[in-house]
């Protein structure tokens, strides 16, 4: 008597569920695919179903997930109705699962999904979304190789002037006809910085003034590895001018690697040495103004040129030359006249010429409403 | 070989780097994290180098008795203190950190404000109206000025309410921003990062050496 009446019960419960379900039209999501998620390191399975039709009664979703003989576990929180997506970020590589979506209804009735096919994570070798973005790299870096491979046949190639750079050698004259001393700052960045290697490069060569004029050249650094490698390369560039007996380690010396008290002692030491010229070269950030403006109330030359678009109006405004964004860059270029480095320059200038041409023909089709050219430009990015 | 051994680890190096950006198998992430673990690991042998030649530094100026070399022992006193506090206690100590926030932090601080003394002084040589360029940067850094402060919210919309120019300046200070400021912005930033690839590519393919010392 007493199975008959819990063998009713559960047919009431299962019916009631089943009515419940039917009588507010829950459908199973449909069209469930899970797939290796593209372009990862093959940590996550992407699922994905059809949107629900409007009125379906769907309150949200819940994803199941099932590994090979296992249970079928829940994974993840309730996911919103309207969501037709989902990311399992939470797998194991070389592991295969299976998934069903299970709609959940306004009133806790849930109907399931058929289960997918078994799918595992497999990372990727080359991102496809960034295909057009290697191939913009590809051009401009072929066409920076083929202008430095054909300057070596000897060919003149025009470089614009620089104010700043042909200032060099008046800055480094005015300080040795002073008999002061020439500061460069390297600025803030680290080694692996390539405004700090593109100012390293600058200095090697004020190195090689002053190891012909016999001015001292002061450099304080803010980081140890570029200490070490900047000591290196004075000193080669004094040796290959042959006078070793003129280099002085000493000059080149670690200051702090904290941003003001390096900024407080470099300005120091522009108040106390009244350097003849100040090379401020590298990255800068807040500090540039203060080393700018100390430089300039000591009446040196200066000659500065950062990477830092927000620092250029402070080197502008308080230094004699600034070197603007690429002209640093040049800078090794234009001091060597070494036909291969002028070269890249030149390669360099058709990548401006690309921008410029691409900027004026998605403006030009933009404005005839067409836009396939900003939407390439959108992937690229 | 004193050189082409950098030069090769720089080439190798730097196109298996280009490659991690291209790559998200987990292989070449593994590749980039290594190298940067690597390029940390550099770091404190370096950092060793720089303290030893700080402290050589102003021994030696200590020893010639130089100009103002009092400060040189302000140096090896703080050095001292932090180093000796810091090893026997650990960074979290209460003393360590009492002598970071009132005396490192005020002084960080001291230095950051006189910025806006440079500022004051560079702005007055810089908008000095003498010539066509110098007048124009001067109204343009007016307007941007009076647009970004609240007085000039304060003189444009309520003092100056009756006149056609109320409410505008806010507006003229934002379209000078969004417009030629932004332009000449983008201008700068497309050349340094044509600047950077084409540096980058001479470096690594052993063109640009003078960071080995320069010579061949």
């Amino acid at each position: 008597m007493i199975k008959t009446t819990q063998w009713i019960v559960v047919t009431l419960v299962l019916c009631l569920s089943v009515g419940t379900a039917f009588s507010q039209g829950l459908a199973p999501p449909s069209s469930v695919t899970a797939m290796d998620t593209p372009n990862d390191d093959g940590s996550s399975i992407t699922i994905k179903w059809d949107a629900a039709a409007e009125g379906s009664g769907i309150s949200g979703y819940q994803i199941l997930r099932q590994i090979a003989g296992g249970d079928l576990e829940e994974i993840g929180e309730l996911l919103p109705a309207g969501t037709t997506t989902y990311v399992d970020a939470a797998i194991e590589k070389g592991t295969a699962y299976a998934y069903i979506v299970r709609a959940v209804g306004e009133t806790e009735a849930t109907v399931e999904s058929e289960q997918t096919a078994p799918v595992k994570g497999t990372g990727e070798w080359f991102h496809t979304g960034k295909i057009p973005l290697f191939i913009t790299m590809l051009l401009f870096s072929a066409a920076i190789v083929w202008n430095i491979y054909s300057a070596r046949s000897g060919k003149d190639i025009f470089v614009r002037r620089i104010p700043g750079l042909e200032a060099v050698d008046e800055a480094i004259g005015r300080a040795t006809e002073m008999g002061r001393s020439i500061l460069y700052s390297t600025g803030l960045g680290g080694v692996s910085g390539v405004a700090t290697i593109a100012s390293m490069t600058i200095l090697g060569q004020v190195a090689r003034r002053t190891a012909d004029y016999e001015t001292p050249l002061r450099v304080p650094c803010r980081d140890p590895i570029v200490l070490n490698v900047v000591r290196e390369m004075v000193k080669t560039a004094y040796l290959e001018e042959g006078r070793p007996d003129v280099y002085n380690e000493d000059d080149i010396f670690f200051v702090t690697n904290s941003q003001f008290a390096y900024a407080a002692g470099v300005e120091g030491m522009m108040l106390r040495e009244k350097p003849a010229a100040i090379f401020l070269q590298g990255t800068f950030y807040a500090e540039s103004l203060i080393l700018a403006e100390t430089g300039n109330s000591v009446g040196a030359i200066q000659i500065a040129g950062t990477d830092s678009e927000h620092q250029l109006p402070f080197f502008i405004a308080a230094c004699d030359y600034t070197l603007i964004g690429e002209e640093l860059y040049a800078a090794s270029a234009y001091l060597s006249r070494e036909p291969m480095l002028l070269g890249s320059l030149r390669g360099q200038d058709w990548g401006k010429f690309f921008i410029f041409a691409a900027i004026i023909l998605g403006v030009a089709l933009e404005l005839s409403g067409i836009s396939w050219i900003t939407t390439f430009l959108q992937r690229v990015s | 070989m004193k050189r082409q051994v950098p030069l090769a680890l720089c080439f190798v190096f730097g196109i298996a780097m280009i490659f991690t950006r291209f790559s998200p198998h987990s292989v070449s992430q593994w590749i980039y994290e290594e190298v940067i673990s690597w390029v940390l690991i550099i770091g404190p042998f370096a950092l060793v180098l720089a303290t030893v030649t700080l402290i050589q530094t102003h021994t030696t100026r200590i020893r010639r008795r130089t100009e103002h070399w009092q400060y040189s022992l302000v140096v090896f006193a703080g050095l001292t203190i932090m180093v000796v506090i810091g090893i026997r206690f650990g960074p979290q100590d209460s003393i360590f950190e009492w002598l970071y926030n009132n005396v490192q932090l005020p002084m960080d601080a001291t230095m950051f404000s006189l910025l806006a003394f440079f500022i004051a002084s560079a702005a007055y040589r810089a908008f000095r109206a003498r010539t066509f360029e110098a007048s124009l940067l001067l109204l343009t850094a007016v307007v941007v000025m009076m647009g970004n402060v609240p007085m000039g919210d304060f003189i444009w919309n309520t003092i100056m309410s009756w006149s056609p120019w109320a409410d505008k300046v806010s507006e003229a200070r934002q379209w000078i921003l969004d417009n030629p400021n932004l332009s000449a912005r983008r201008g700068i930033i497309l050349g340094v990062s044509l600047g950077v690839i084409s540096q980058s590519i001479r470096i690594i393919l052993g063109i640009e050496r003078s960071y080995l010392g320069g010579g061949d």
